[in-house]
């Protein structure tokens, strides 16, 4: 278990290691969900919620299940499969609560199953062998870091749309620039703390 | 023993998880009663919230037509709508003019019953029953169409020229009911009894069900009638044109109209096909021309092979054709149409060419 202070992994997870920018895991639903703001900011609540919940699960699967029974050849099964119920629980909820913000995340909702940076927090989480505790602010950093990111960049594109843009950039090109540009912003926050 | 473990604790997660999800389920999902108020008073249900507003409205006996049965690919189910539920779905836009979307009318199966609803449905919706129809004869009238006949458990009120839906039962590989609509092809006066025409679509579920797998004594599950397809009570010559199994509406608005003695209106009905083996009911036509002077049959092939002595070409050729020399210019004419939704299209873009504004149809996609 590494000797790093929650609040310091937290933090650190939001802005120096965001898992979007400096690792680019979750890029499909960043760069369609990112079109408007209110969805964006919909889609960040939604994988906010279902990192920390899948972080905090898998971490007790992986201590309880999988490392016992030695069955860490089916670990990306196992993350998968709890990913997959607690999106499903998630999509039930928001249909309820929000059917509009339901309505406007679409496809992206169940898709959340398969983002990878979902999968990649749990990955992580395992691999730098967090405790319950760190693995709570991990994945809740994560998430907050993810849906800060999604929402920069909606606000971003909103400006950009009105300005005079290329022709040939239009659209996703301006996109995957403005995302690089985010992307060395943020890790120019990298050598304040380090987490890997 | 070690090969036991992984499947058990894979299937033991997944179990703890699947309850966990219908628990919620049954907690999130629960909309409790609420009222459905149809037509500003006239009809209220109290119904158990939660399920689309077309399986809602049937489950009390009122059956919205729907030819795919509830899966928004014929957007058939429109209902308007007066209270809020809510933005439109992707699913629903297709199927939705701006007209429709202003007047807030929505695809029945789509939406789902969460809370009180007010609606407005077509009275005449309140007659539509569901009936058991037991099969009692199963015809080929060509190679790839059958004509069926359904013996109904009680007495059916329809016009000539409506349609019902059919419920197809599970088969092979098919787990779910499918619905599809058919045209009636028997006169309304049979009132107990259904006759209905169903060309065999390649790989289509209800049509290969009818074809390979239904026979005498099967009963099937019918809801009608719909549509707004049937005879104007007019005196306008009436163009009617069918293709294949489009012939079912048409039959049954003609010999209704003999039946209830019309027979002061002329009626040209051209029935289009592609050679000799994909024409039926020919003799049954011919002998009606004889004794109804203002009845015109005119068969037409578009690749005759044998010796065809009656109009070769596409059905829309032939109608112009006759529209240009027999038919008298001087009279009001309607149209009447049942064929491919591109058969429609094109017959009504001539039919409006040569002044006929009227024209008549229900579209299956």
């Amino acid at each position: 278990m590494p000797d790093i202070n929650p609040l310091v992994l937290f933090f650190a997870s939001i802005f120096t290691s965001n898992i979007l920018l400096s690792n680019f895991l979750g890029m499909c639903s960043f760069i369609s969900i990112s079109k408007s703001l209110k969805s964006s900011n919909g889609l960040g609540m939604a994988v906010t919620m279902v990192m920390t919940v899948t972080t905090v699960l898998n971490w007790g699967v992986e201590k309880y299940i999988i490392v016992p029974f030695q069955l860490e050849y089916l670990r990306y099964i196992i993350y998968i499969i709890v990913i997959a119920a607690v999106v499903q629980i998630l999509e039930m909820v928001i249909d309820r609560v929000s059917p509009n913000l339901y309505i406007s995340l679409g496809i992206f909702l169940p898709l959340i199953t398969v983002n990878c940076a979902i999968l990649g927090v749990a990955l992580f989480m395992q691999l730098r062998n967090y405790s319950l505790i760190q693995s709570v602010f991990f994945g809740f950093g994560s998430g907050i870091g993810w849906w800060l990111a999604i929402v920069l960049l909606a606000a971003i594109r909103a400006k950009v749309d009105k300005s005079p843009v290329p022709a040939p950039l239009k659209g996703v090109g301006i996109t995957l620039i403005t995302i690089g540009i985010m992307a060395m912003a943020f890790i120019g926050f990298a050598g304040m703390i380090n987490v890997q | 023993m070690d090969i036991l473990v992984a499947p058990l604790i894979v299937g033991l997660i997944s179990a703890v998880l699947s309850a966990l999800i219908v628990v919620v389920d049954s907690i999130v999902n629960n909309y409790g009663e609420v009222e459905i108020d149809i037509n500003s008073g006239k009809k209220k249900l109290k119904v158990q919230g939660g399920r689309p507003l077309l399986f809602t409205l049937a489950s009390e006996n009122i059956f919205i037509p729907s030819a795919c049965g509830g899966r928004g690919s014929c957007g058939a189910c429109k209902v308007k709508v007066l209270s809020d539920v809510g933005e439109y779905l992707p699913t629903e836009l297709p199927y939705m003019s701006k007209e429709e979307i202003a007047q807030n009318i929505r695809l029945s199966c789509q939406i789902k019953v969460k809370k009180n609803l007010k609606i407005e449905l077509p009275e005449e919706l309140f007659n539509v029953k569901k009936f058991k129809g037991t099969v009692i004869s199963l015809e080929n009238v060509t190679h790839d169409i059958k004509e069926v006949k359904l013996k109904l458990s009680e007495e059916i009120n329809f016009k000539a020229g409506q349609y019902v839906q059919l419920v197809i039962p599970p088969y092979d590989k098919i787990k779910q009911p499918t619905q599809r609509a058919y045209s009636i092809a028997s006169t309304p006066s049979k009132k107990d009894e259904i006759e209905l025409l169903i060309r065999l679509v390649p790989g289509g579920i209800a049509t290969t069900y009818v074809h390979n797998y239904l026979k005498e004594g099967d009963v099937l599950e019918v809801i009608g009638p719909f549509g707004e397809f049937y005879m104007r009570d007019t005196k306008k010559d009436m163009i009617c044109v069918a293709g294949g199994s489009g012939m079912a509406p048409i039959k049954s608005i003609i010999f209704d109209m003999y039946e209830r003695n019309i027979l002061d209106r002329n009626v040209w009905y051209f029935f289009g096909a592609r050679t000799e083996k994909d024409l039926f009911y020919v003799e049954l036509f011919r002998k009606l021309e004889k004794v109804w002077d203002k009845f015109h049959f005119i068969p037409a092939l578009s690749e005759p092979q044998k010796d065809w002595d009656g109009e070769v070409g596409l059905i829309t050729d032939v109608m112009v054709k006759y529209l240009e020399t027999m038919v008298g210019k001087e009279t009001e004419k309607e149209g009447y149409l049942c064929g491919s939704p591109g058969m429609i299209n094109a017959c009504e873009t001539l039919l409006k060419k040569h002044g006929i504004n009227e024209v008549y149809y229900d579209k299956f996609a």
